[in-house]
């Protein structure tokens, strides 16, 4: 707190400790409703009974003892599936943020280095996608990567020149990350523009006055300093990829089926709660593992040249 | 031949010509400044030399002549068109300091011989080398946003320094900074320069800092140099009312000559009288012209009614020729106390308004000349310089 707000709270004689209730108070509040609470509510589940006709068995049981255990932890660990499926999705949501990166760093800082109404109307663009619902969006591509459309058509005209046999892209891996990437994308964009934006083009003009060439000035200038946008985007982009179930379950098929899709399946086909919750929080705890990891070879280090 | 050479040189932006026709050679070891008002061209001037721009070709020129006629930067032999800022042995220290945020103040020094490949080992000794020549050795692990404004400036500096550049541009290095500490890094500039042996030039709009620093000063305006020389002989014998104007403060009386008798001639002052004048280049009898006199060598004194021998002294000036001070009368109307020396502005009786300093000096309380005293106006006849128009 500044020296001139703390002599205010002095003059007006509030406690400083109610202050900073206030102040810390209100977000940690926000953060304990949304965030931890579903979450305790979640690990709570985990530990239940699952119900003879789905949900979760009563808390105690007609002899009055808490009905609680770990067997659905068991349950993780009683086939390698769910490792494998854990690695896919991670592998899928990581292939997703990388193409997103790629596709969106050069047009945000295109967007950046246009003119002002050229800016706006790209800006726009990017944002075009959301007035139309998301469902419609992915049907519109399940015809895309349909067998009829130029896609696969092409594909496997280039396919036959090589001698291969026709393939298709609907209901395929290639099909779920192309539609993760496409519906991803403006989270990469906007935070990565805003970031952008802001650098002081003296920068890039002292990097240059001291040698740097194009290529030497984006790697020491301009990609170090928009590190924060590009980790904002790809957290954007890689926590919802990951437990994403909507697009594989549309256009995966069998092969593309995801995490996500495993964890709906409990709570609403196979009905068992509290294997949802274990995979749940095993999806929550792997994600902010990832995002702590990244953020942290995001920081910038006090290193000798 | 002169190390940068500037031949020549335009650029105009849309309809507005920011830099029109300038030549100007710089010799190595000098300190060199572009002095003048901001929007004058020397910044335009200061990027084109850097290769942030480009001189206009001289494309409104036909056929034969147009190559002698297009602007060339020529840099110790080497003519600089089409070779891009990174490849120019010359560095800049921005007015915002552009240091790199993300890199610590070692790692800011470091990175042009980092671009320049320079191996670890060498990095390291000439880091440290800079770091000591601007006395910041030991906050080399330190972000920039934990330095202060004259510490980021040294920082530049030393970024700038480390590769040993043929020239060093300064933009209006000091302008963000203090009074005292600007004050502190003019004289530390000026003996960085002497030590390293740098050519640096200077853009700045401060007059007073342009005269501390230089060797010598080109004052411009509207894109056009108005006048090149040491800062002693721009002050003293400013070549037009603009420079007389614009490097410090300065009385410029218009009038005609009217007389002349051997070292001294008459020179008619409009509306004021004739008065006594050191004579000059350019100082024919009938020549029309203005006198530029600096306030500190004008002397002012009370004069009333009970200072009789003042009256008789006024009709000396009217005696042309002979006197070695003009005087004249007039009226306190404000005056500017600023510790060291106060500015008094005088009206004459004309309605002609002249500015004269006084250094308050006299020991003990110094009495000050209030507003409406009545006061005699003195100088001597070479104080002035002549400008002819």
């Amino acid at each position: 707190m500044t020296a001139a707000a703390a002599s205010l709270v002095q003059r007006r004689s509030i406690p400083l400790v109610r202050v900073g209730l206030l102040v810390r108070g209100l977000p940690a509040l926000y953060l304990w409703i949304f965030f931890a609470l579903p979450c305790l509510l979640m690990v709570l589940a985990s530990l239940r009974v699952a119900g003879e006709f789905g949900g979760l068995a009563p808390l105690f049981s007609e002899s009055g003892r808490l009905n609680l255990t770990v067997a659905s932890y068991g349950e993780l660990f009683s086939t390698f599936i769910y490792f494998e499926l854990f690695l896919k999705s991670l592998l899928y949501a990581l292939i997703t943020t990388v193409v997103c990166l790629a596709l969106a760093y050069p047009l945000a800082l295109a967007i950046v280095r246009a003119g002002k109404t050229w800016r706006d109307l790209l800006l726009l663009l990017v944002i075009l996608p959301f007035w139309s619902n998301f469902l419609i969006r992915v049907y519109a591509w399940m015809i895309i990567l349909g067998p009829d459309w130029v896609m696969t058509r092409g594909l496997n005209a280039v396919r036959g020149w090589f001698g291969a046999e026709p393939t298709t892209l609907m209901f395929s891996p290639i099909a779920v990350i192309i539609v993760l990437v496409y519906v991803h994308l403006p989270f990469m964009v906007l935070p990565l523009y805003a970031n952008l934006e802001k650098h002081d083009p003296a920068l890039i003009d002292a990097a240059q006055d001291l040698g740097a060439n194009a290529r030497q000035r984006f790697r020491h200038i301009t990609w170090p300093l928009s590190l924060p946008g590009v980790f904002a985007g790809s957290a954007l982009v890689f926590i919802p990829a990951f437990g994403i179930f909507a697009v594989p379950d549309l256009v995966g098929g069998t092969n593309g089926i995801m995490i996500g899709n495993v964890i709906k399946q409990q709570f609403l086909e196979t009905r068992n709660w509290p294997f949802g919750s274990v995979l749940s929080l095993v999806l929550t705890v792997v994600a902010l593992a990832c995002t702590a990891l990244a953020a942290r070879a995001a920081r910038p280090r006090r290193e000798a040249p | 031949m002169a190390l940068l050479e500037i031949q020549n040189v335009t650029r105009r932006f849309g309809t507005m010509t920011a830099v029109d026709g300038v030549s100007l050679s710089i010799e190595a070891g000098e300190f060199f400044t572009l002095l003048g008002p901001s929007g004058c061209g020397k910044t335009s001037l200061l990027r084109m030399i850097a290769g942030f721009d480009a001189p206009d070709n001289g494309g409104a020129n036909s056929g034969t002549n147009r190559d002698t006629s297009r602007g060339r930067i020529v840099l110790d032999g080497q003519d600089l068109t089409g070779v891009p800022p990174e490849r120019r042995p010359v560095r800049t220290v921005f007015q915002s300091y552009a240091l790199f945020p993300h890199m610590t103040v070692a790692a800011n020094v470091a990175f042009p011989l980092k671009m320049a490949h320079t191996s670890a080992d060498a990095i390291a000794g000439k880091v440290k080398e800079a770091l000591a020549d601007v006395q910041l050795t030991s906050l080399a692990m330190r972000f920039p946003h934990e330095l202060s404004g004259g510490q980021r400036q040294r920082v530049a500096i030393a970024r700038a320094l480390v590769t040993h550049p043929t020239m060093m541009l300064l933009d209006e290095p000091l302008a963000a900074l203090d009074a005292k500490l600007r004050e502190q890094l003019q004289i530390e500039l000026i003996n960085l320069q002497k030590e390293v042996g740098i050519t640096f030039i200077y853009v700045t709009h401060d007059q007073s800092e342009a005269l501390a620093l230089s060797h010598r000063i080109a004052v411009m305006n509207q894109g056009r140099i108005e006048q090149l020389d040491e800062p002693s002989k721009l002050y003293s014998f400013p070549a037009n009312r603009f420079v007389a104007d614009f490097l410090g403060q300065c009385n410029i009386l218009d009038g005609t000559v009217a007389a002349r008798d051997g070292n001294r001639c008459t020179f008619e002052l409009t509306r004021i009288g004739p008065i006594t004048v050191a004579v000059e280049d350019g100082m024919a009898v009938g020549a029309r012209g203005a006198l530029a006199l600096r306030p500190e060598k004008v002397s002012i004194s009370a004069a009333g009614p009970q200072y009789g021998a003042q009256d008789r002294s006024q009709s000396t000036a009217s005696g042309a020729g002979g006197a070695d001070e003009n005087h004249l009368r007039g009226r306190v109307t404000d005056f500017l106390y600023s510790g060291d020396v106060t500015l008094y502005v005088i009206e004459l009786a004309s309605g002609q308004r002249l500015e004269a300093l006084r250094a308050n000096s006299a020991p003990g309380r110094t009495r000050f000349l209030e507003v409406g005293d009545t006061v005699d106006v003195a100088w001597r006849f070479d104080a002035g310089h002549f400008i002819r128009e």
